[in-house]
């Protein structure tokens, strides 16, 4: 029975239950204080990009098509420099069967589950991902579980998360909606150790590797569209694996120059655990309140090693506020005939401010759309916001304040996305990194080699970043 | 005299999980104070009333506890009033593009 089990008892457990619920000793992979061979974990999940793509066709997954935004090119363009104005194109993952590209995701992790004889799945998200497990185990005849952070104190229900438990229940799922806190992850354990079903976290190796096929099918859509690579590619950045996956798969296409660029709402000043501000924040993902946790230390996640780690593939991380989200949603939806989102409009707002920066033959892509529908569309959250008394008129988006008051634009050139300082971000990272080790000696050379391919930078900096650190915490 | 629900109606159960007082040390003192509640969908295992500690069977085939507390729960999320801050943007993006369209 869930949650009967105390929540010392389960989290004591939570080492074993991980166990045997993941089917994966991530003990095998340890190289040294904090490194651990990455790769070989991505790789030893056995699948490459032919044989993810075999498996996600079985349902229908993927090959999702690549529209290009003439119109919002246009207006682009009436706003930038002569010669200036990037071609802007976006990728339509809300075709995949359950109407986003978590389908990608979910599609290896209940392929394994069923492969080595779990009877169910169970996954710990408010978002579309339980939609797309519950989606993929029920083609799989398999039972579904989904865990969600629904509701707050006053029974006040975020309306984007109740249209997923429908969706979930829907596919058949058990959907459990919690009221706000991370003791989710208590009831996670139990619902883990009670059921012995497989852990379709978002963070195995599974989930990443799934979405490979998305960077690597639109590295190949615009290169037969446009005769080239991408320049630029923007994921939607919350906990790290939209980015890394992509990225990933435009690597294995051969689009190595493609710069990646991770955008995320700004959610600054609001705090996720804060059962005040749950129905305040008028996204529930792609915001900063995850992407920047999980970009400074992505190992935060359900399982013991995250497989999605950002900061190992972003160039440009960059946020837009939620105002200048909500304007683009409206106006993908009147120029380009697209109703979409809300989680690839982020990149489309960061995506229409940087295109101004490049020139005219150069191409960005938004490498994700999402099904819209009661509860996500723009109207559901800017009408919970005000029934919340977040003030929502139009204005300077500058004056945008989270929680307080959502600004939309007046007019396009209004939109300026932020540019988030990388170097900080490692920095932040670094720390934690060592925090985590809770080790007074010198790191090791591979510990070393490790904490710079995880920061893309150097062995020099990274010593340079732990003596600091070690000489400011004594 | 309360009203009974047959067994295998479709229902919502609640249970708190953790009381208020009682929650994880990092959280927000508002989180803090409340409790971590639960809610399940499922059928009824035994007919009885409202408010009752009932028993249902959930969509994956778990037996859970908990106090009933509503029956064949209604999908209350929607798009709600249209947003009058929304209302013109199309209208203003077609008339910096040139277009003429739209009641502008």
């Amino acid at each position: 029975m869930t949650a009967a089990l105390s929540y010392d008892a389960v989290l004591a457990d939570r080492d074993a239950i991980m166990r045997a619920s993941v089917g994966i000793d991530y003990q095998q992979y340890v190289t040294g204080v904090l490194a651990f061979d990455y790769e070989r974990l991505l790789a030893d999940t056995g699948y490459d990009i032919p044989r993810t793509q075999a498996v996600q066709s079985r349902t229908g997954v993927g090959n999702t098509p690549l529209i290009e935004l003439h119109h919002i090119t246009a207006l682009v363009r009436s706003l930038s420099a002569p010669g200036k104005g990037a071609r802007i194109f976006v990728k339509d993952e809300a075709a995949n069967p359950s109407g986003s590209f978590k389908d990608r995701r979910a599609s290896l992790s209940v392929c394994e589950a069923q492969h080595r004889g779990y009877e169910g799945v169970v996954a710990a998200t408010s978002g579309n991902y339980g939609a797309a497990v519950a989606s993929q185990a029920a083609k799989a005849g398999m039972r579904c579980i989904v865990v969600q952070e629904a509701f707050d104190s006053q029974g006040i229900v975020q309306p984007e998360i109740a249209e997923k438990a429908r969706a979930c229940e829907a596919y058949g799922a058990e959907v459990i909606r919690l009221s706000v806190g991370p003791e989710l992850f208590y009831v996670f354990l139990c619902v883990l150790k009670e059921t012995g079903y497989f852990n379709a976290s978002l963070y195995t190796p599974y989930s990443i590797v799934g979405i490979e096929t998305l960077g690597y099918e639109l590295a190949g859509q615009v290169q037969q569209h446009t005769g080239r690579f991408p320049d630029l590619v923007i994921a939607t950045h919350a906990g790290g694996g939209n980015v890394t996956g992509t990225a990933r798969g435009l690597r294995k296409a051969g689009a190595v120059d493609t710069t990646v660029v991770a955008a995320s709402v700004d959610l600054a000043g609001l705090h996720m655990a804060s059962d005040r501000d749950f129905n305040r924040k008028s996204f529930t993902t792609g915001h900063t309140g995850f992407s920047m946790p999980f970009t400074t230390w992505p190992d935060r996640a359900d399982v013991p090693r995250n497989a999605a780690r950002p900061l190992r593939y972003i160039d440009r991380f960059v946020t837009v506020t939620q105002g200048e989200v909500f304007y683009m949603t409206q106006v993908l939806a009147e120029l380009e005939g697209l109703e979409r989102g809300p989680a690839g409009n982020t990149s489309l707002a960061a995506a229409f401010s940087m295109a101004q920066e490049l020139n005219a033959d150069q191409i960005v892509v938004i490498q994700e759309t999402e099904y819209t529908g009661a509860g996500k569309h723009p109207l559901a959250q800017l009408n919970l916001a005000k029934q919340m008394g977040v003030e929502v008129r139009r204005g300077d988006p500058r004056d945008n304040k989270p929680g307080q008051r959502i600004v939309i634009p007046e007019h396009p050139s209004q939109i300026v996305l932020v540019d988030v300082d990388l170097e900080h971000v490692r920095r932040s990272y670094v720390h934690h990194a060592l925090e985590s080790t809770h080790v007074e000696q010198p790191l090791s050379e591979i510990d070393l080699e490790f904490l710079a391919a995880e920061t893309r930078s150097s062995r020099a900096y990274v010593e340079e970043v732990a003596n600091e650190w070690h000489r400011t915490t004594g | 005299m309360a009203e009974y629900i047959e067994k295998g109606t479709w229902v919502e159960i609640h249970r708190i999980v953790l009381p208020g007082g009682q929650r994880a040390p990092q959280v927000p003192v508002e989180t803090q104070q409340v409790p971590l509640e639960m809610r399940v969908k499922g059928f009824l295992a035994e007919r009885s009333c409202l408010g009752d500690e009932v028993e249902i069977v959930t969509l994956a085939g778990r037996h859970l506890r908990g106090l009933l507390t509503d029956v064949n729960p209604a999908y209350t999320h929607s798009f709600g009033s249209p947003v009058p801050e929304l209302l013109t943007i199309g209208r203003e993006v077609r008339m910096i593009l040139g277009e003429t369209r739209g009641g502008g």
